[in-house]
């Protein structure tokens, strides 16, 4: 296998969203959980860029992946504004002691 | 070995051990740093990858708006020492995860026959002018769209985060 070929940056691609979704399932800090939701983004794009480069003669995964870092900033804005006024209104922000919606 | 495949081998290492460093760091403030790093190992692969104008967007955007927010954020809400981070109930089912996901990927990954364009993987040069010429051709509905998106994350996040000033007279009130 080559060192430089499409494998190998899927395999980051894969990395990089194994350790993202491990932060958002075991992480207590909603901060945290963000951060590893930026780490998922992140692969995706990645990968976009890893296919349109190696297969496709035009450039649309890279327009797509530029899609993905707006939409991730977007998000990324709400959640932080989310957090921000939730930490106001409960003093706390580890998801486990958020839970006045539960029964 | 090559001299780029040796810098490519650090900068994949670069990424993938900072990003085992965000999930795995004690302190909020140094995991947040981590994804700096790791956002910077991205930006090099898309180098690797001929996305000159991503590479650059991706340092913009991420680095220069998110990395920022999310470090106000962090100072603005929470104690940053000392703080319980890992949900005990959690962990198990998050090993199964991390166990089958990656699993399944790599398989797929190593054993799928990709199917290479000929001549792919090759640099082409700039290609800011291409994805110009696709967000205002091609793409243009989903270019505008998403500045719809931007508009109502930005009205959304100040109404979210806002303090009432006051009892407005009549009119539906927010709480």
């Amino acid at each position: 296998m080559e060192i430089i070929s499409l494998q190998s940056y899927l395999l980051i691609g894969a990395v990089l969203f194994s350790f993202g979704m491990f932060a958002i399932i075991t992480r207590k800090n909603a901060i945290s959980v963000l951060l590893g939701f930026e780490l998922v983004m992140n692969a995706a794009g990645l990968n976009f860029v890893a296919f349109s480069h190696f297969s496709d003669p035009v450039i649309h995964g890279q327009v797509f992946t530029l899609f993905i870092i707006a939409l991730a900033a977007a998000e990324s804005v709400v959640i932080l504004a989310l957090i921000i006024s939730v930490y106001q209104k409960m003093n706390t922000v580890q998801i486990d002691e958020i839970d006045s919606l539960k029964g | 070995m090559e001299l780029k495949e040796v810098i490519f081998i650090m900068i994949a290492l670069t990424t993938v051990v900072s990003g085992w460093l965000v999930v795995s760091l004690k302190n909020i403030i140094h995991s947040a740093f981590a994804l700096l790093v790791t956002f910077f190992g991205v930006a090099g692969l898309f180098v690797y990858l001929g996305a000159d104008f991503l590479a650059a967007t991706q340092i913009l955007i991420y680095i220069g708006g998110v990395m920022v927010l999310v470090l106000f954020a962090i100072m603005l809400s929470e104690k940053v020492y000392n703080v319980p981070l890992f949900q005990k109930s959690k962990i198990l089912p998050a090993i199964l995860v991390l166990g089958s996901i990656p699993y399944i990927l790599f398989r797929v990954i190593m054993e799928a026959s990709w199917s290479v364009r000929t001549g792919g993987g090759e640099i082409m040069g700039p290609t800011t002018e291409t994805i110009g010429r696709l967000l205002l051709g091609e793409y243009l509905l989903p270019f505008e769209v998403m500045s719809v998106l931007l508009l109502s994350a930005l009205v959304g996040s100040v109404v979210l985060i806002r303090k009432e000033v006051g009892k407005r007279r009549g009119g539906p009130s927010w709480k």
